[in-house]
């Protein structure tokens, strides 16, 4: 299990995790599940189309990805934030489709690029996935403050003279960002379960986000962990038990809350 | 063109699309009105499991897409998330794990059923790659859905607009919740089977969110999103029939592709309209 064609897959994958667990505290906390389920279907159509043009695909990935970040949030400005968001899924996924069909692709990489596959990280892909990786968790750093602020009080943050917009396009981009550097791993479809499950069981146990991040990005990881040698055990799709894995620890936080919050009440 | 209209492929696409579109159109109208996109997504996304469990139970593809979408609705309204506003962490768990679901079963499809195209038919479909025989389980489930539209079309309006003004109203405001959800499961599952689960969305969403924007009645916005939707039907498949070559490859454009685009395009033109009625009436436009 941790012989050398899987080292790669290890080390990617931790990295998805941390930047999904940091990355997605934000999501939660600003209520952009849709966003963060849209913006890796407009990475799914990238790798397609560059391997159609014979590009990198992690280039069109990034291209998509943000662009995709892009349009949603200065489109979505003006009208109705969640039509935009979901048409510009449906065009990005639709675009991934054509792009397939053109390109003649098995469906077997379909498959891994929507659904994630253990053994698709070369040594040549794991660079950027690193470098995105510490682009993304510099980013968050340095914003913290004013990120932190306009999610949870837009007002005040406007009246401090902080640009809400501004920053809803920079986060949406910072999405995009650790939407394309996971796409390889954990797929298209379930990198947003990653995004949205760890870091809400965190919110769970705590509300201080100086708390809530580093237990987030933990619970992503155990969580990355567990499916990888899942997956490798049973050669079923790693993003199953992605998305599984998130629900079961969701479901359980839920559960334990639900009752602890019953019993002082009964007392 | 009269090549187009003579193909027996041709004509079952367009009798089943006709019947789709316009159905998702109707209930698109009230889910944007209600702000549900997200919610007629996961039920789009949570259909598909049951369009992938299908292959490997051997039932129609379609009976698979409806049975988990009606079953999807009703643990939505079970747990509470019927107006769900993109924001609700709850459904963006439930429908992740729907999603895995569903990689684990088209893996299973891939790796025993042998239906190697299991992926691509589930989740982006294929107009042209339509079973006659469905069609009468098509037909009857668009009357069903534009029954209950029809029926309960006060309850709706009124419940969409304010849920406050439904109660005094004497409305029952919970029933008119599930009953949406039902109208929404059996719209987003029948436009699953001809454009595909993931792209559903699109014919929902796109010819209702362009109607609201040329008009503020919601009978003519049903009416024109119905226009819009049909009509972006026919001319997808319309190019995906005339596309064979384009680009050099020696493949027709994906229909379901087509049609998206189209749809797409028309909400886009419909953004122009928007600051000629807005100077018009001098209405601050919220769509």
């Amino acid at each position: 299990m941790f012989s050398e064609f899987l080292i790669n897959t290890w080390i990617a994958g931790s990295v998805v995790a941390v930047v999904a667990g940091l990355v997605g505290f934000f999501v939660v906390l600003r209520g952009s599940s849709f966003l963060a389920h849209a913006l890796p279907h407009g990475a799914f159509a990238g790798a397609a189309g560059a391997t159609l043009l014979g590009l990198d695909p992690i280039l069109g990935m990034g291209v998509f990805a943000v662009g995709g970040a892009l349009t949603v949030s200065t489109l979505g400005r003006r009208g109705r934030n969640d039509v935009v968001t979901a048409l510009a899924l449906v065009v990005m996924l639709a675009s991934g489709a054509l792009f397939l069909s053109l390109g003649s692709q098995y469906s077997a990489e379909v498959f891994a690029l929507l659904f994630g596959q253990i053994l698709g990280v070369s040594s040549a892909e794991l660079l950027p996935i690193l470098a995105l990786g510490a682009v993304c968790v510099v980013a968050v750093v340095v914003a913290y403050r004013p990120l932190l602020l306009a999610s949870v009080l837009p007002e005040q943050a406007a009246a401090r003279g902080i640009s809400t917009f501004g920053l809803s396009v920079f986060f949406a981009v910072l999405v995009g960002l650790a939407t394309t550097m996971s796409v390889p791993v954990v797929g298209a479809l379930l990198m947003f379960s990653l995004l949205v499950g760890p870091p809400a069981a965190a919110r769970l146990f705590s509300a201080d986000p100086l708390r809530a991040i580093p237990l987030s990005i933990g619970f992503a990881l155990v969580i990355v962990w567990a499916s990888i040698a899942a997956a490798y055990l049973s050669s079923l799709p790693v993003g199953f038990f992605v998305t599984l894995g998130s629900a079961i620890l969701y479901g359980a936080g839920r559960g334990w809350f639900a009752i602890a919050a019953r019993r002082p009440a009964a007392a | 063109m009269s090549v187009f209209f003579a193909s027996g492929l041709v004509q079952l696409a367009l009798l089943v699309g006709t019947l789709v579109a316009a159905v998702a159109a109707l209930v698109g109208v009230f889910t944007v009105l209600r702000r549900q996109s997200f919610a007629g997504h996961a039920l789009a996304d949570l259909g598909a499991v049951g369009g992938s469990a299908a292959f490997l139970l051997g039932i129609p593809q379609l009976v698979g897409f409806v049975g988990a979408g009606i079953l999807a609705a009703g643990v939505m309204e079970v747990v509470g998330i019927k107006r769900v506003q993109g924001r609700d962490v709850a459904t963006g768990i439930v429908f992740g794990l729907g999603l895995g679901l569903t990689a684990l079963f088209l893996y299973l499809d891939t790796q025993h059923a042998g239906t190697s195209n299991a992926a691509i038919s589930v989740l982006f479909g294929s107009l042209f790659a339509i079973d006659a025989g469905v069609v009468p389980l098509v037909a009857a489930l668009s009357v069903v859905v534009c029954l209950i539209v029809v029926v309960f079309y006060r309850w709706f309006l009124l419940e969409s607009l304010s849920q406050d003004l439904a109660a005094v109203r004497h409305i029952p405001v919970r029933l008119t919740g599930i009953l949406f959800l039902v109208a929404l499961a059996l719209a987003v599952e029948l436009s699953a089977l001809t454009i595909g689960a993931v792209l559903s969305t699109a014919l929902l969403i796109a010819p209702a969110a362009a109607a609201l924007r040329l008009t503020r009645r919601v009978g003519f916005a049903i009416l024109i999103a119905i226009g819009i939707g049909v009509g972006s039907t026919w001319l997808g498949i319309l190019i995906s029939f005339e596309s064979y070559g384009w680009l050099g490859g020696a493949h027709s454009w994906p229909v379901s592709f087509c049609i998206v685009i189209v749809a797409f395009a028309a909400y886009l033109l419909s953004g122009i309209a928007v600051p000629v009625r807005a100077r018009r009436s001098r209405v601050a436009h919220v769509l």
